[in-house]
């Protein structure tokens, strides 16, 4: 049965992923564009899944993570005129430091306190670009002189690849012995231990392959949109908009954190002429599928399925 | 197999704060043994098996399997070096299926192996069958009911070949061929030359399957020996039966006219797949004292807390002419019913005082100071510690001071919930005066849960005995010193009941 499950889905994502190949020949660029910033977003809420859903651990400050990448990789891009490829592994790497560097102290602490640390550390991150604003931009954000591509078709092929990449790398993961241990991990911590899983250890390696896809998709997104700033890439805002995402789309999935990435940034896009209230009328949407169907939009599909 | 014990311990000590769990405990258990260890509530023993396997850390003690030192250690290093544990409550995962849970516990602890080894499928079916999973090993545990959610657990640790098992109540929550099954499975485990050591509140449960006992009481040694040896043991008896039952009738009719002011009719409770109560019938009547006496686990604090509006339950709960069905727990503690439970709940960090006002909150100034004032004298205690926050309260103190809350509220029923619970005999003789003179000077009617039947039965008019979820017994303390007396210990009241009779 589940099996069976199983290969719908993915039949289910692949299909998608055909169908989403092909829109650059019917849909204007500017749909596109809205299309490629989903998809990195869709990455974004990918990684904070993977830690929360699984791990258990709610990161309320993925965009520390981002923000990390997306500011190394316009840095050196700037600043030392690396190319793009380099810059945005770079980018990936400053990430797992920075994401180790908070994880290895923060995972030591129980209950809500994890998640206390990682929203101070985006504070952290702000007030240290716009201190630095002379190498960083500050507020204003910087420009990198590098793009991936003018043409809008080519970028959205770039991020509708990526996604798929990570999704495949993510969703494999979370379905393998790795993302067992895991879930275990997370759901009783007491339990796993008890059946002899360092549970430190594998909630760390849950936060590090977090932080280097966050990280790597951050630095992308700086070279689709040609600029790093605070309000795009660190913004707290942003990272809310991140996890509602991936709890719209539903918990423990992967997958579903894609869809929920999209329907957000696509209703906001197109909402966008409602003016003020466009943020409100998506807000109250996230707002009643959390209450009504917690388990969000793949979630629910999936426990229908279980209950059988 | 040698003579060597498996799993040794020595000395084993631990403080929560202030509070000795566990004092000085130790004990050897061979390969192919089994080692029952017993205690009621608050005894320590679930705090010595979290210990073992590193749960808990111990403050002193030694811990050793086949002679390696593990006290200290964390618990994955203890599980590693052949230690498991069943624990009594599983918490399964929601998207796995039986078959994969068990799998998990076959995999290694390791962060780069993405696929489990082929052996894994083949092992994890094996013993699916063997603790009877078999037919339902691709189901979702959502789905199972609650003896299969125990095997699964089984299962879990069997699948890594532990040479020390820890279960944690065995029987919880099973019926007599569940319990069979389960005792079949415990004693494969002492076949194949494992360490058993089981904990339970209750040496009858154990009795057909533990080699030997080991009886704990407030963190302490008590006892040792066959089941037998400690359940004639005179500290044993006094610890769960406290000693010689008096009962001091208040005569029945003082209060057999009175209307009944709580009726609960045919009430359930489910906790998931547990069935933590069991069409429960009983009633309680104006100024009234009824005791509910059952062991720990029978279900009294399910029943208090449906009272109480605190969980969900099917069946008819009515106090006075209402229906408290649907009722928040809010409205029915200010319609009277006031219940003062077993984990007293106190506002640590606030003094005596600030706990006795927010208790009297609703109450006038002037209603309030009389009612201070009579608390004071009924706690006399109280009075002096007034200043000092409830944190740093003696347990007795703490549950002094929690009825005293309860009773700042001026209920019509007062719920006591297990007040005795680890607490000194000294302290039990004072509160037992103050049932009294709480019973002599006040209409109020109370509804006590007690495992301690000293405790219980001097003030009460009626006893109810709860075991299993149900009501097997009901009537007048007399009657119970007859009848159950004795046999209540071994807690089997139907077959005590027939000997009482046969006796008769």
């Amino acid at each position: 049965m589940k099996d069976i499950v199983r290969s719908r889905l993915i039949w289910a994502a692949v299909l998608l992923a055909i169908v989403g190949a092909t829109l650059p020949w019917w849909l204007t660029g500017y749909i596109l564009g809205v299309l490629t910033v989903a998809y990195y977003f869709g990455v974004f809420a990918m990684s904070w899944d993977l830690l929360f859903g699984f791990a258990g651990e709610v990161n309320f400050g993925p965009t520390f993570l981002i923000g990390l990448g997306a500011y190394s990789a316009a840095i050196l891009n700037a600043h030392a005129a690396a190319p793009i490829p380099v810059c945005v592994m770079a980018g990936g790497l400053v990430a797992l430091v920075g994401g180790l560097l908070l994880a290895v102290p923060a995972l030591r602490l129980r209950g809500p306190y994890f998640g206390l640390v990682t929203l101070v550390a985006v504070l952290l991150l702000q007030n240290a670009i716009v201190i630095f604003a002379g190498v960083t931009g500050g507020e204003i954000g910087m420009m990198v002189p590098d793009v991936m591509s003018v043409d809008a078709s080519h970028n959205y092929w770039i991020a509708l690849a990526f996604l798929i990449v990570c999704a495949i790398i993510l969703f494999g993961l979370s379905r393998s012995a790795i993302g067992l241990i895991l879930q275990a991990s997370g759901q009783d911590t007491v339990g796993a231990q008890a059946l002899g899983f360092n549970v430190v250890k594998h909630k760390l390696a849950a936060f590090c392959i977090s932080a280097v896809f966050s990280g790597v998709a951050g630095a992308m997104l700086v070279f689709y949109q040609g600029t790093a700033s605070v309000s795009t890439v660190v913004d707290i805002g942003i990272g809310v908009q991140i996890i509602i995402a991936a709890v719209l789309g539903g918990r423990r999935t992967i997958l579903g954190a894609v869809l929920g990435s999209i329907f957000l940034i696509v209703a906001g896009e197109f909402l966008r002429p409602l003016g003020q209230i466009n943020t409100f009328v998506v807000a109250a949407v996230a707002l009643a599928v959390i209450l009504f169907f917690p388990d969000g939009l793949l979630g629910n599909i999936l426990r229908v399925r279980e209950r059988e | 197999m040698s003579d060597t014990p498996l799993l040794s311990v020595r000395g084993l000590t631990k403080r929560f704060g202030g509070l000795v769990a566990v004092k000085d405990i130790g004990f050897d258990i061979e390969p192919g043994e089994i080692l029952g260890l017993i205690g009621p509530n608050g005894s320590g023993k679930s705090t010595v098996m979290k210990l073992i396997m590193g749960i808990e850390r111990p403050n002193a003690g030694s811990i050793k399997v086949d002679g390696v030192e593990m006290a200290g250690w964390l618990p994955h290093r203890i599980a590693r070096a052949g230690v498991g544990i069943v624990f009594q409550h599983s918490r399964p995962l929601h998207r796995q299926t039986v078959l994969e849970h068990i799998k998990l516990a076959l995999l290694p602890d390791s962060l780069v192996k993405l696929a489990a080894d082929p052996h894994v499928n083949r092992r994890a079916r094996e013993i699916a069958e063997r603790v009877g999973l078999g037919k339902v090993m691709h189901r979702h545990p959502a789905t199972l009911p609650f003896a299969d959610l125990r095997r699964m657990e089984m299962a879990k640790a069997i699948a890594r070949d532990p040479r020390v098992v820890l279960v944690d109540e065995p029987f919880a929550g099973l019926t007599a061929a569940e319990s069979e099954a389960f005792s079949e499975l415990i004693r494969g485990f002492r076949a194949e030359g494992r360490a058993v050591l089981l904990v339970d509140h209750n040496v009858k449960s154990l009795a057909a399957l533990a080699d030997r006992v080991l009886a704990m009481y407030l963190g302490e040694y008590v006892a040792e020996g066959t089941a037998e040896e400690v359940m004639q043991n005179e500290t044993v008896r006094r610890v769960y039966l406290g000693g010689k039952i008096e009962a001091r009738e208040r005569g029945a009719e003082v209060v057999s006219n009175k209307p009944s002011i709580l009726q609960v009719e045919s009430v359930g409770v489910l906790y998931g797949k547990a069935r933590a109560l069991d069409s429960v019938d009983m009633h309680v009547r104006e100024g009234e004292f009824v005791s509910v006496v059952g062991l720990n686990g029978a279900g009294k604090t399910t029943l208090f807390n449906a009272i109480s509006g605190l969980v969900a339950y099917h069946g008819t709960i009515r106090y006075g002419s209402r229906d408290l069905k649907g009722m928040s727990g809010a409205a029915i503690a200010r319609g009277g019913i006031v219940q003062c439970p077993e984990t007293r709940e106190l506002f640590g960090d606030m003094t005596v005082r600030e706990n006795l006002d927010l208790g009297g909150y609703h109450l006038s100034d002037k209603m309030r100071a009389d009612q201070l004032k009579w608390l004071f004298e009924l706690f006399p205690i109280l009075e002096s510690r007034q200043a000092q926050t409830a944190r740093t309260l003696s347990g007795g103190e703490q549950q002094m001071l929690a009825i005293a809350r309860a009773l700042m509220m001026q209920p019509k029923l007062l719920i006591l919930d297990e007040p005795t619970l680890g607490l000194a005999p000294v302290i039990l003789e004072q509160l037992s005066k103050a049932m009294e003179r709480l019973q002599k000077t006040t209409p109020i009617t109370v509804l006590l849960g007690e495992q301690n039947v000293t405790f219980a039965l001097p003030h009460a008019d009626r006893v109810y005995v709860l075991e299993h979820a149900r009501i097997v017994w009901e009537g007048s303390p007399s009657r119970f010193e007859k009848e159950m007396g004795r046999g209540f210990l071994e807690a089997v009241p139907s077959e005590a009941a027939q000997i009482a009779q046969a006796k008769v």
